[in-house]
């Protein structure tokens, strides 16, 4: 036996087209025979009793006044239809971006959310001052964050950080430059294929040397979710890391993660230790000049960005590594990536060497001006210094391809070396990208080979062709 | 801090809540002096936040004047002008009264007023009826044309409105509204489907309470021909709905926006019965033949509460032929106002939708807070008076409020917070 029942709004006029959509979805829902919303009239009642829609509420309406009407298999399915279509009348124009809105540029995060209801995460990058506000504008729209701006005071990103995890929303960075989410590169990212390989990464270009090299290994990433570089810091706890290893080990698309940080603060290690030991999946960790750490059976500790990607590229340093000019004993390494920078001065201290290493994208060297990956001009001015150097063997380069990169970073370097003589030291480079980049891998590394730089295909690799080349002029 | 702002949202979400629940009837038309026993002999109501004599606009002065007259106040309006200079007149916002008045808003005690009760807090507020268009005395008109119209709408328009509605039980506006804003208005430059609509439900009440057929023709024509008849009524619910939301703790809403031709001007719900003003600024606009932008008065009238419960500038895409007041004038320009205006409320109002945005309801509850954040100022319709006293309107246009009031209201808010 079916159940006929009527809601009745008085007073309240909705337009008769908007109601036959809400009428439509609501007499699809399970359990509904019919529904119809409709304004009281006569013509109206009348058309209600025909179909069998009008209960004693309904007929007493007026015609200024909504009836709602469902003809249901039972009193829950009634009910529920009923109250589905109150949540239509309270969000009418439910996908509110009609053709009518298109060019509305939204000013706030809440108007961008309006005109997109799906989205769930918020990048924010705006100056440092103002980063901290917008983060929490954000979570309080029930969105994740990606907080790109860097001068954010620890404490905020405490308080952040534990916001977003009462809430179950992840808060990565500040100064977070690269994320993957789901095959959608954030800032300073790479076009990479999906995969079974997740990445947690301190680093924006550690997260963009891993997921390249894992690209052109053949591989995917499933996420690369960056966590800002002080998230493994006593003051933050590692929060996002913790949240990030989560979601990771809870997505089915990821059997194995990677984590790439500096050394994490001494009291938190037992914890990450206990989390790796809790998972079921296999970890690598990559813990820029960290003391061996006892791990678990399901995790192992690399020292190299390479390493971290799986198997390095088959590369043989020493048999590629030409001789220095007579009296060049000296090197140099102009980085535009600070993780690239560190790794690469770690293993020339493991050499037992101590040359410069500059990272260029350095707070100090970008105040008031782009970063270098953006502009690449200031690296190329100190290249030309440095190949006019009569001490040095060799100078050490890297280029980071991508999103948000310079559209040609192998052009200033070419010019470069054009104009140097031919009496200088030794070029060698590795190329951050994929083929699928904007800028090409492949293209890129077939100029900088016709311009006359050495190459290599991993950063660290790149480290180990300019220690070959110190080492062959100490023959 | 975050107390502070989780505290101001939920302020917002009660006055967003208090403006949805508003059920405004239009009940009656009284007499001004029974209505509001505190319009007593040379009290004048006006427009917009307090103003004196001496920093009036031209029509403001002109309107003065006419209704001096028109009460018997003044022989005539060189003896009404003498008068107000010498402090003979009681000047008193509108707003004091639970009214509201177009333009110049003239408020006087022998006028009718239209009543709008708001059932759901049993609040009530009143509104001069409309005099139609062209020279009249709500843009500065003050002629004998003028005050024998003012007289007819005294005698007979408002005694014949008050019998009519009474004997109806009132005619609710909310679906009237929602009804109006399909059919192409705003209720702030455009009220022809409103006005239709109102006539329509009016008329039966009408032919059975008036007794003389040749009045009551009269009484229709004079409805039937004037598309802003409606504009009025909008303005009077759009008080009573927003009374209810003043003084609630916290609250960054915006409960009034007015203006005297002088200043514009702001109330904030967390901050009572104070006006926050500032100069008030040109409207750019369309002109009657023979005006132009230099026979302009800045903008005036308390008709800028249509705009604070989401009507007018914020219902925008509603009305494309409004558009053509806005830039370019296209129909996507005027959607883009409304999706603006989405930017600076606290929420939509679900039951006045506009079809053209896929049935989006109009921006609702004016946040301050907002308004700041994004630069947003309130697009606000309007009519265009002329700047000098006695000659009336001579276009239409659009006008964004003044930042400042917006700035004074958010540090006073702050300041009653405790984070000023």
């Amino acid at each position: 036996m079916s159940v006929t029942e009527n809601r009745v709004r008085p007073g309240v006029f909705i337009d008769s087209v908007a109601l036959m959509r809400i009428s439509r979805d609501i007499a699809a829902l399970p359990g509904i025979e019919d529904a119809a919303l409709m304004m009281g009239t006569p013509a109206n009642l009348e058309i209600l009793a025909d179909a069998g829609l009008l209960a004693e509420a309904g007929a007493a309406a007026l015609g200024g006044d909504l009836i709602l009407a469902v003809r249901a298999r039972d009193r829950a399915a009634a009910e529920a239809a009923l109250a589905a279509a109150a949540e239509c009348l309270a969000a009418p124009g439910g996908s509110s971006v009609g053709d009518a809105g298109a060019g509305w540029q939204p000013r706030t995060l809440r108007g961008a959310v309006d005109t997109l209801p799906g989205a769930n995460l918020a990048l924010i990058s705006v100056p440092g001052d103002f980063a901290a506000a917008e983060a929490w504008k954000a979570l309080r729209l029930g969105l994740h964050v990606m907080i790109f701006s860097d001068n954010v005071a620890i404490e905020d990103e405490r308080a952040l950080k534990q916001a977003g995890r009462e809430r179950g929303r992840l808060v990565m960075g500040p100064d977070c430059g690269t994320a993957i989410i789901a095959g959608t590169p954030l800032a300073f990212a790479n076009e990479v294929p999906r995969g079974d390989v997740g990445i947690i990464g301190a680093s924006g270009t550690g997260i963009q040397e891993v997921s390249c090299l894992v690209a052109r290994a053949g591989g995917g990433v499933s996420h690369a979710i960056g966590v800002g570089g002080r998230d493994f810091s006593s003051e933050i706890g590692g929060i996002a890391t913790h949240m990030a290893i989560d979601a990771l080990d809870n997505d089915p698309a990821t059997r194995e993660i990677v984590l790439i940080s500096k050394p994490p603060a001494a009291e938190l290690l037992p914890a990450l230790v206990a989390r790796i030991a809790a998972s079921e999946k296999r970890f690598t960790l990559c813990l820029l000049d960290a003391a061996p750490i006892a791990l678990p059976e399901n995790a192992r500790q690399v020292a190299t960005l390479a390493e971290a990607a799986g198997r390095p590229p088959a590369f043989d340093a020493a048999a590629q590594a030409p001789k220095p000019g007579p009296g060049r004993r000296g090197a140099r390494g102009l980085f535009c990536g600070g993780t690239l920078a560190g790794e690469a001065g770690i293993l020339f201290r493991r050499a037992g060497r101590d040359d410069a290493m500059i990272d260029l994208g350095a707070d100090e060297r970008t105040r008031g001006r782009p970063h270098p990956m953006i502009d690449p001009a200031p690296r190329d001015e100190l290249l030309a210094g440095a190949l006019a150097d009569g001490d040095l063997a060799v100078v050490l380069l890297d280029l980071i391809l991508g999103h948000g990169a310079h559209g040609d970073p192998a052009g200033g370097i070419a010019a470069a070396l054009a104009a140097a003589s031919a009496d200088r030291p030794h070029v060698v480079a590795s190329v951050t990208g994929t083929d699928r980049d904007p800028q090409s891998h492949a293209a890129t590394t077939a100029r900088l080979a016709a311009a006359g730089v050495l190459l290599a295909p991993s950063n660290a690799q790149a480290a180990e062709l300019a220690l070959a080349c110190l080492a062959a002029g100490d023959d | 801090m975050n107390d502070v702002v989780e505290a101001v949202e939920g302020a917002n979400a009660e006055a967003l809540a208090r403006m949805l629940a508003g059920d405004p009837v239009l009940v009656d038309v009284v007499g001004a002096g029974e209505a509001i026993p505190a319009l007593g002999e040379k009290v004048i109501g006006h427009a917009g936040p307090p103003v004196a004599w001496r920093e009036m606009c031209g029509p403001m002065r002109g309107a003065v004047a006419g209704i001096a007259v028109f009460e018997g106040w003044a022989r005539d309006l060189a003896d009404a002008e003498q008068r107000a200079a010498a402090g003979d007149f009681t000047f008193r916002p509108n707003h004091d009264f639970d009214a509201v008045g177009p333009m110049t808003g003239m408020t006087t005690r022998s006028q009718p007023l239209l009543v709008v009760e708001n059932r759901a807090f049993g609040n009530r507020a009143y509104c001069t009826i409309n005099e139609g268009l062209g020279k009249v005395m709500r843009f500065g008109g003050n002629d004998g044309e003028v005050l024998a119209r003012l007289a007819w709408l005294r005698t007979r328009l408002g005694p014949a409105l008050g019998a009519a509605l009474r004997d109806q039980g009132g005619i609710p506006l909310k679906g009237l509204v929602a009804r109006g804003l399909t059919m192409g208005d705003e209720m702030h430059q455009r009220n022809v489907g409103c006005t239709g609509l109102l006539l329509r439900a009016l008329a039966p009440a009408l032919a059975r309470t008036c007794p003389d057929r040749e009045a009551l023709a009269e009484i229709l024509a004079f409805i039937a021909g004037n598309d802003q008849f409606f504009l009025n009524v909008a303005m009077v619910m759009g008080k009573a709905i927003m009374d209810p939301v003043r003084n609630i703790d916290g609250a960054s809403v915006v409960t009034a926006m007015c203006r005297n031709g002088t200043d514009f001007a702001i109330r904030v719900s967390g901050t009572g019965d104070d006006w926050f003003t500032a100069p008030v600024e040109m409207p750019e606009g369309l002109y009657f033949p023979g005006f132009t932008a230099a026979d302009a008065n800045p903008d005036m009238g308390d008709s800028t509460i249509v705009e604070t419960v989401g009507l007018g500038g914020f219902a925008m895409a509603a009305a494309p032929a409004v558009a053509g007041f806005v830039g370019a004038g296209s129909a996507s320009e005027a959607a883009l106002t409304t999706r603006a205006m989405s930017e600076i409320t606290v929420g939509h109002n679900p039951e006045w939708t506009i079809p053209a945005l896929d049935y989006l309801g109009v921006p609702s509850g004016i946040d301050i807070r907002r308004v700041l954040e994004t630069g947003l100022a309130p697009t606000i319709n309007t009519g265009i008076a002329h700047r000098e006293p006695g000659i009336g309107q001579v276009g239409a246009g659009v006008v964004r409020a003044p930042m400042a009031c917006f700035a004074d209201a958010a540090r006073a808010l702050g300041h009653r917070l405790g984070v000023s």
